[in-house]
């Protein structure tokens, strides 16, 4: 059933890429949920759109730009949208949630103005929208085994901070840690997944990965390490159950993954509430 | 030489847009001491705090805490803070209170270095104050007002702190647990040693407790002793002033006759 996985390289790069995305989206997803800023990995998703609106855009009216992956320029746009996002959240203090709402609609505005200038892309929109199981090359999976490896590296270097951060970031400051970087360093690894995730969740969806996984475990976790762990088996069980089945349906594996994510989430939804009777049916 | 201060407030004072919140504030506390903070609602005890903890900045004065600027201020695990209404957190926030416990010890150490095995037993052992070790494993949002309270003493002692600040910490907790609390603080206190200063209303309870009392509305009215406060209250600001300046009146008077 799984064989095909091992037979074709491109479908070996998108089940690698899969189960790397389904590791880190949900891992910073949980402090993004925490921290109330679900919204922002969609911002910097449409933001990514724009970068690879841009590049397609430059490879078909510039000659002798031919062999660009537009996925870098994806990259540098949402890392770019994600220290805008960082300014405007400190111009807004009292009001941090209009940040995402001005880089969300920026991002789209300028990618419709950027498609419209080229006429339409010979390349498959599409699949950067919804995610392609072909999408993926080589070079692709081993630049997103480095954001992983990077990310995981930062986020167990920083752990306690970013807990503190997210808990009660009063707290953090009385505790001497330095909010303002550790926030910019958060919101690039958030910009960086986000773009890595691209290919194969697809633009509209990736902030999926990020926020149900999170909310499924938040039913059942007593802990927040519990609430880390519980997320990444829920991504990886979307990743591997939604590209199994995109590849048998012949569908966008970003709508199969979404939707076992929606599963899991009503499964733990459900559980919560039987253990919940089953509990005051005992105490009674 | 004389020991120095652990709080030193001078001439401090901050407005919020136009208005000011504080006027030439002055004030010190010494080691040991048990300091209540006390005044109405908007007299600036919170903002008080806030600019001892340095998060905010004042326009004028200087603060100096363990005899360091509080601008350069780095000594942070010498302080532990209970914040206003502990439940004001987001009480959806999955975290177990042992986890909360351990965050309180990110001030003492800094960057880089991981929580271990004894780190856990600490902040088991700081539950073990406030009477919440079995609740260690707990949701920190499935527990009352008044044991959020108690962990968030938890995270604030854990590191074992020299100064202890809490912003009115009496607030939605039952009779029995401020009786508890008083006392948990009065040992932290006499028997640790710990200087600590909070905000309270409880002005008729504050006095039995505390060392020094400070009242404030905006500009400091009294800072004195416990049994001084008493006074105070007892015979109304004009009068005891009155008594103050006449006494000094005498003492100087007579210092100033034996001297001729």
């Amino acid at each position: 059933m799984f064989d095909v996985f091992f037979e074709y390289e491109f479908l070996q790069n998108a089940a690698i890429t899969g189960i790397l995305i389904g590791l880190i989206a949900p891992l910073l997803g949980v402090f993004i949920v925490v921290r109330r800023l679900s919204l922002i990995a969609d911002a910097l998703s449409h933001i990514t759109l724009t970068g690879i609106a841009a590049s397609l855009l430059l490879e078909k009216k510039v000659s002798g730009i031919n062999n660009w992956d537009p996925v870098f320029m994806g990259m540098i746009f949402s890392v770019i949208g994600a220290v805008l996002i960082e300014r405007l959240r400190k111009m807004y203090k009292k009001y941090e949630e209009l940040a995402i709402p001005i880089i969300l609609s920026g991002g789209i505005g300028l990618g419709v103005i950027l498609i419209s200038l080229a006429d339409g892309f010979n390349t498959d929109l599409f699949s950067y929208l919804f995610g392609s199981v072909a999408a993926v090359s080589r070079s692709n999976m081993w630049t997103i085994l480095f954001i992983t490896i990077s990310v995981i590296i930062l986020v167990l270097l920083f752990y306690k901070e970013l807990f503190i951060l997210s808990f009660d970031e009063e707290h953090a400051k009385i505790s001497g840690v330095k909010g303002r970087w550790i926030h910019l360093l958060f919101i690039l690894m958030v910009a960086l997944v986000i773009a890595a995730s691209m290919q194969v969740v697809g633009i509209l969806l990736v902030s999926a990965l990020m926020t149900l996984p999170v909310a499924a475990a938040f039913r059942i976790a007593k802990s927040f390490k519990q609430t880390i762990l519980l997320s990444v088996i829920f991504g990886e069980l979307s990743v591997i159950v939604g590209l199994f089945s995109a590849y048998h349906l012949s569908v966008p594996p970003g709508g199969t993954i979404v939707m076992t994510a929606i599963v899991i989430l009503i499964s733990t939804i459900v559980y919560k509430k039987v253990s919940t009777l089953f509990w005051i049916k005992e105490e009674a | 030489m004389s020991e120095p201060k652990i709080v030193e407030v001078k001439n401090v004072s901050f407005r919020y847009e136009k208005e000011w919140a504080i006027e030439h504030v002055n004030f010190s506390i010494d080691k040991g001491q048990f300091l209540g903070l006390v005044g109405p609602n908007g007299s600036g005890k919170s903002t008080l705090i806030y600019l001892i903890l340095g998060l905010i900045k004042p326009n004028k004065g200087s603060i100096r805490v363990f005899d360091e600027s509080i601008t350069h201020f780095n000594k942070w695990k010498e302080i532990g803070y209970v914040p206003q209404k502990a439940n004001s957190f987001n009480t959806g926030f999955p975290a177990s209170v042992l986890e909360v416990v351990k965050s309180g010890l990110v001030s003492r150490l800094g960057i880089f270095r991981f929580l271990k095995r004894k780190h856990t037993q600490k902040a088991i052992e700081a539950l073990k104050i406030v009477d919440m070790e079995d609740f260690a494993k707990s949701n920190i949002g499935e527990l009352s007002g008044g044991q959020q309270q108690r962990v968030f003493i938890a995270r604030a002692l854990v590191s074992d702190p020299s100064l202890l600040i809490l912003d009115e910490p009496t607030v939605g907790v039952d009779t029995k647990h401020v009786t508890d609390l008083y006392d948990l603080l009065g040992r932290l206190n006499k028997k640790n040693g710990i200087t600590l200063l909070m905000i309270t209303h409880d002005i008729g309870t504050i006095t039995e407790h505390a060392t020094h009392v400070v009242s404030m509305n905006k500009t400091i009215n009294f800072y004195g002793t416990s049994e001084d406060y008493n006074q105070y209250n007892a015979q109304g600001s004009l009068q005891w002033y009155r008594e103050q300046s006449d006494q000094a009146f005498v003492t100087t008077h007579k210092e100033v006759t034996s001297d001729v």
